[in-house]
């Protein structure tokens, strides 16, 4: 079973992602803010972390870039999930490293046709 | 809707489109009407189909078939379809017209535009290929109203979610507000013109790839057949035709036959002339 890390600062938005990822047979992890996001990232890698931008202590980007410098942290598959919807910011999160982008608000459909453009469904 | 407008209607929308709407379409029916109804100021779906039948407005015949043949659309709609694109037809394409380099692709059911701007960016994409070749998709469909969208190129949020990867978006789409628009180069790759199926479409030219995707579905099976033979008509030996997922050519013409290996492609049964 693949794991799934759920980074928002919202928990409604993270008990939505639960429901649609685990109905899709994911095993679903969750943090509140990048920084437990990467102390997650540091105990083990998921094989892939849907993400929020704007959150307390450490944000969506600034953790990013804090995964892909980790030993492996090329690895996991990350969707950023955001309501930043300005082109300029889809464009750091891709120079960062993301691999898709989900602008809020999402549905299932949303989350199912992003997971498997990158392979994960 | 009572037994005898449902008749009028079915009968209608028959006459106009080849559509065949059984009563389990019934839902379908009243929930793609209801907006067409408050547009004309009608108070019920019973008081549009009395308007259907008694005043001949052109307007509201034109919004009343639209609506009932707009069917949603998305780019890299079943992604498959597009994999096989360009990991099987552009190379057939660019080895077996090496000598003219040019090919033209017909969208028979163009829609919104999604499937057409798809082709065109895969196209786009693969640009290093096709140095000095010449290329043109045309888009066909029987509303005008999903044309005029198709034609502007502006997607909801919603729309360029499903299917269309980042990159891409951020590639060839720029931001209106809420709405993403579909960058000028990609637009002018692809003609639109308003056809109906059922009639004649001989002056489209000859195409060496059609999209027939998730459209035949909604015709009975004569008029299925006499799409297809008449498509075949426009190909040469080597053309390729793309149905949907849930359609096949089977027991509906013997004109094409499945590709080996290549699910929703079909291909010319007897090599005729080129």
């Amino acid at each position: 079973m693949k794991t799934f890390l759920v980074v928002d600062d919202s928990r409604v938005i993270r008990n939505v992602a639960r429901r649609i990822l685990e109905a899709l047979n994911f095993k679903v992890d969750e943090a509140a803010d990048g920084q437990q996001a990467l102390d997650a990232c540091l105990r083990g890698l998921p094989d892939a972390i849907l993400l929020d931008w704007n959150m307390p202590v450490m944000d969506g980007i600034q953790f990013l870039r804090a995964l892909r410098a980790l030993p492996g942290g090329d690895a996991p598959i990350v969707l950023f999930c955001t309501t930043e919807t300005e082109l300029t910011k889809i464009q750091t999160a891709i120079e960062a490293g993301a691999n898709e982008y989900i602008m809020k608000p999402f549905d299932s459909e949303i989350v199912e046709s992003k997971l498997s453009q990158v392979g994960l469904l | 809707m009572r037994p005898d407008d449902f008749a009028y209607f079915t009968k209608f929308i028959y006459d106009q489109s080849g559509i065949v709407l059984g009563t389990d379409k019934m839902y379908l029916i009243e929930s793609r009407l209801a907006p067409v109804a408050r547009k004309f100021n009608l108070s019920s779906i019973d008081a549009l189909v009395g308007q259907l039948r008694g005043a001949k407005d052109p307007n509201l015949h034109r919004d009343v078939v639209d609506a009932m043949t707009t069917n949603e659309s998305f780019f890299f709609r079943d992604g498959k379809p597009f994999d096989q694109f360009k990991a099987v037809v552009l190379p057939q394409l660019l080895a077996n017209r090496a000598a003219k380099k040019s090919f033209r692709i017909w969208c028979a059911a163009a829609s919104t535009g999604q499937e057409p701007y798809t082709i065109a960016m895969i196209l786009k994409e693969s640009a290093h290929l096709l140095a000095g070749w010449r290329h043109e998709i045309v888009g066909t469909d029987l509303s005008t109203e999903a044309l005029d969208r198709a034609k502007n190129g502006v997607y909801t949020q919603f729309e360029v979610q499903r299917g269309l990867p980042i990159q891409l978006l951020v590639k060839y789409f720029k931001q209106q507000g809420d709405k993403w628009q579909i960058a000028p180069e990609i637009r002018a790759m692809v003609q639109y013109k308003n056809y109906n199926l059922l009639h004649d479409f001989g002056a489209l030219g000859g195409f060496d790839v059609v999209f027939c995707r998730n459209v035949l579905i909604y015709f009975d099976q004569k008029t299925k057949g006499s799409i297809l033979d008449r498509i075949a008509k426009l190909m040469p030996a080597d053309g390729l035709l793309y149905l949907g997922g849930a359609e096949t050519v089977l027991g509906v013409t013997e004109k094409f036959q499945p590709m080996p290996n290549q699910r929703g492609i079909y291909q010319l049964t007897a090599a005729k002339p080129a």
